[in-house]
């Protein structure tokens, strides 16, 4: 039965029904549901998948390894590419990733699927603990990874593999970054999150300080005066305003900081959610805070975006995802101003837009949405937290390809840096390049 | 609608679908369940002589070779043969054929290569009133041991001395059954020619050893940490035993000899391949064994269904239709030339065809095209070996267009369009000379 207590209230559903709507969205493969699907892979030659994968994985080869009943190697192929495979087999947007790329996309529609192969294989791995890698010989060089987000610990992983003494400072108590406090929790449950941040610090080698912050007692300048290297891993800390009417009423909430109050959440019944929740945004935060809304409880979500279907950030499967589960998505119209009633968001009158030439405008047109929360998840911008040290483009920080900043010996990856895809898996290649590169000049 | 009734060395039945002499065919209840689901016939599993029946493991049987998805393709037993009383198997064949007059009820019979013991059984076994008996030379485990099966199958004297025997001491018609395990059948299928046969059937198992146990180091199936040889059978065996029927019906001294062929049949065409191959009917195990006894719906539909298409009213129309087109690859045509054509259309862009083109044969398929992923043939390298055409997962995409003009881009030869082979070609050593 919908729960209809207005305004933003807290236990909405019952304990079972929050434990079986934030369970395993994907529930991973059986043994025989994984040995069946493995069969289906073609072994292609200079395989799409591989091609569209931003760590560049051998998939058809571990999926081999799979299919012949080797799941462990199958691991192992993966984490050589991917340390964050565990966690990637779970987020990844493979639909429009390796999935979309398999030829059995072209030839049936239905793609192998290389998300659950991926998750079954790992999670083999990690099941039984144990690393699949070897530190190299102690190289006495030290660097410091700012961050201990996925691209920071895939950096700190792959400079530890190296030989090198890693030490990682992270801003909050808990490493993983958006792994551990933002992605919907329906996505990495089991706390999988810290367990793959033990997996991957079972290496050695890296020692992470907690609760230590960029421009909050911890400084660039020091850092390179104190390591032979630096790598930067510090991710979005702004978030964008709605530039509408009233946007600080009560109930007006940042979604990336909703996520992680729910990520943290020991109790879902805790955590109020609105009886009517509007989310403004087309990406897949928006899909993630409104489908996970709409599971606390919230008995009408809608998500508001300027644009189409079609220039959604979130996936076509996303999009439907979020349908399938109840979230209206309203397409072209924007806010205009929150409803206030008491110092309360009450509603969102929103404009109809437009799309000529390429510039969106509002169409003069307006209508109302009653609403009791109202999520902005339009996106998140870098804070320069190095005194405007490092060159940037586009509002983020500038690198090349091996991931160096404008300064020498200062290596950046992961949602900070230019161009990135706001992406794990793309985060997690920016920081074992950077590794790379960074083994290269500490070895020169 | 096709015609599909089968009349054998004189048996009728209303299909040409027999079950092979096997488990499915060991007692009544299976029997009369097969009957029930359609099947033309049985070869009842091989019956030995009076006395105590003979004794199976009490492990595993059966061994198998799987595809993708668990899909069977070879299967191996070490099953002997019926471990029931004589008496109760007489009892029940005779009940049977009395019950069902119109299906072919044939006995599987092995016992000691001695005339006494087939003097004693064959007329026993005519009186349960089945339409025939097949002799079992070929079982490969187990009873070879004791000097019957495939001990016999495999020396052709045996064969002819003990189907002389059964045609003097008995007026059912005999089918031999062959043993593929020897090098040239032609022999065994001469032999029992000459003792006076009125059919082969052929094949029965290949000797196999269908894997390992890594755990243990033994032979699968593994009894109690040993294990044996035993006989291979399943789709797997289909082109062995479909070469080996060619062969008999190739043969001038055993043409025309009536052929019931076993090995592998799956589906209505693999029944079709025999049929044109000169088989008068077929048996049928490891796919029944496999996916039960409805599988003879398929295939009798399968069959009319083709035959309706194809405009043949009977079995007898098309039967061994196959048999002239074999023949020694030295009658090849060696001007005959055609190229890989991949239908892009169809193409869904694996590259399997590129990597067994480029790492195993012989450079011939580009992988690109303005800078793009595609896949095409180089005739200029192409030989037709067809193994791009045999590795794509999908059907009719790569095909082979046959080239009848102009210059092989390979060779730079022009296209002859006559026919030409190597016992000719000015390559071979032992070409024959046109008369000077």
């Amino acid at each position: 039965m919908a729960d209809v207590k207005p305004g933003i209230s807290g236990g909405r559903l019952s304990q079972s029904d929050y434990a079986v709507n934030f369970g395993d969205i994907h529930p991973p493969l059986d043994a025989h549901e994984a040995l069946v699907e493995s069969d289906r892979c073609y072994f292609c030659h200079d395989a799409p998948c591989q091609v569209a994968c931003p760590t560049a994985i051998d998939i058809p080869m571990f999926i081999r390894q799979i299919q012949t009943g080797h799941p462990k190697s199958a691991a192992k192929t993966i984490f050589d590419q991917n340390i964050f495979g565990g966690m990637c087999a779970r987020v990844c947007p493979t639909e429009t990733l390796c999935e979309e790329a398999c030829v059995r996309m072209e030839a049936e529609g239905k793609p192998v699927k290389i998300g659950l192969l991926q998750r079954y294989a790992t999670d083999a791995f990690m099941a039984d603990g144990g690393q699949p890698y070897e530190r190299a010989k102690p190289t006495g060089k030290k660097v410091a990874v700012v961050g201990g987000g996925p691209a920071g610990l895939a950096c700190a992983h792959r400079l530890a593999m190296h030989g090198h003494e890693v030490t990682v400072f992270e801003a909050r108590p808990k490493s993983g970054g958006l792994n551990e406090y933002g992605i919907a929790a329906y996505k990495s449950t089991d706390d999988f999150a810290q367990k793959e941040v033990d997996f991957i610090l079972g290496i050695g080698g890296i020692t992470v300080q907690n609760g230590k912050k960029l421009g909050a007692g911890l400084d660039l300048a020091d850092l390179q005066k104190d390591y032979d290297a630096v790598f930067l891993g510090i991710g979005l800390q702004g978030v964008n305003a709605l530039g509408a009417q009233n946007d600080d009423a009560a109930g007006v909430e940042d979604a990336v900081g909703y996520i992680a109050d729910l990520r943290q959440a020991s109790d879902l019944s805790a955590l109020p959610v609105g009886r009517r929740v509007v989310v403004i945004g087309g990406g897949m935060t928006a899909v993630d805070v409104a489908v996970q809304s709409k599971l606390l409880g919230a008995e009408d979500v809608t998500i508001v975006y300027r644009r189409g279907p079609e220039q959604m950030k979130a996936s076509a499967y996303e999009q439907e995802v979020a349908q399938t589960r109840g979230v209206r998505i309203k397409h072209w119209a924007m806010p205009k101003a929150v409803i206030v009633k008491d110092g309360k968001a009450v509603g969102l009158t929103c404009e109809y837009t437009s799309e000529a030439n390429g510039k969106l405008t509002g169409t003069g047109e307006t209508f109302d949405l009653p609403a009791d929360m109202i999520f902005r998840a339009i996106g998140q911008a870098y804070v320069d937290f190095t005194g405007g040290k490092l060159a940037l483009e586009g509002g983020r920080i500038k690198v090349d390809d091996e991931k160096r900043t404008s300064v020498r010996g200062v290596w950046a990856g992961g949602d900070c840096v230019a161009g990135g895809q706001d992406l794990t898996v793309a985060s997690v290649d920016d920081g074992r390049r950077a590794a790379e590169s960074i083994n290269l000049f500490l070895k020169a | 609608m096709a015609d599909l009734r089968s009349h054998f060395i004189g048996i009728k039945s209303p299909n040409p679908f027999w079950l092979a002499s096997a488990p499915p065919t060991d007692k009544e209840y299976n029997v009369v369940r097969a009957f029930k689901a359609g099947w033309g016939g049985v070869v009842w599993k091989t019956l030995g002589e009076e006395g105590p029946p003979i004794v199976n493991v009490n492990g595993p049987r059966y061994g198998a070779i799987h595809g993708a998805d668990r899909r069977l393709l070879g299967l191996n037993n070490i099953e002997l043969i019926t471990d029931r009383p004589l008496e109760v198997n007489l009892q029940e064949i005779k009940r049977v054929k009395r019950e069902w007059p119109d299906r072919a009820m044939i006995v599987s019979i092995m016992v000691p290569c001695n005339e006494d013991s087939w003097k004693a059984i064959l007329p026993k076994v005519e009186e349960t009133g089945c339409d025939g008996i097949e002799l079992n030379f070929g079982c490969p485990h187990g009873m070879s041991e004791r000097g019957m099966g495939s001990a016999v199958g495999q020396v052709p004297e045996y064969i002819e001395m003990v189907t002389r025997w059964c045609k003097q001491y008995s007026r059912m018609p005999v089918i031999v059954k062959l043993t593929p395990n020897i090098t040239d059948i032609r022999y065994p299928a001469r032999a029992a020619k000459k003792g006076g046969a009125d059919a082969v059937s052929l094949i029965n198992t290949i000797s196999s050893i269908v894997s390992v146990d890594l755990d243990n180091f033994a032979p699968v199936p593994t009894i109690d940490g040993k294990g044996s040889h035993g006989g291979y059978c399943g789709p797997a065996v289909k082109p062995i035993a479909l070469n080996m029927v060619a062969e008999i019906a190739r043969d001038p001294e055993t043409r025309g000899l009536p052929i019931s062929a076993i090995g592998g049949v799956t589906t209505w065409r693999d029944a079709a391949e025999f049929i044109s191959m000169s088989a008068g009917t077929v048996q049928v195990c490891t796919a029944a064994m496999t996916y039960g006894f409805r599988i003879v719906e398929e295939m009798k539909t399968g069959l009319a269904r083709w035959m309706d298409e194809k405009g043949y009213a009977t079995i007898e129309d098309f039967r061994g239709r196959a048999v002239p087109n074999v023949t020694d690859w030295q009658y090849l045509n060696l001007n005959y030339v055609t190229k890989a054509h991949i239908d892009q259309d169809l193409c869904i862009k694996c590259g399997r065809c590129y990597a067994a083109c480029e790492d195993t044969s012989h450079q011939a398929i580009f992988k690109e095209k303005d800078g793009k992923r595609h896949f095409e043939v180089n005739d200029a390298e192409c030989v037709a070996c067809n193994l791009c055409v045999e590795v794509c997962p999908v059907d009719n995409c790569i095909t082979m267009v046959r080239q009848t003009e102009g210059v092989d881009p390979r060779t730079r030869r022009k296209i002859n369009p006559d026919y030409a082979n190597w016992t000719t070609h000015p390559n071979n050593p032992m070409a024959l000379k046109a008369a000077e």
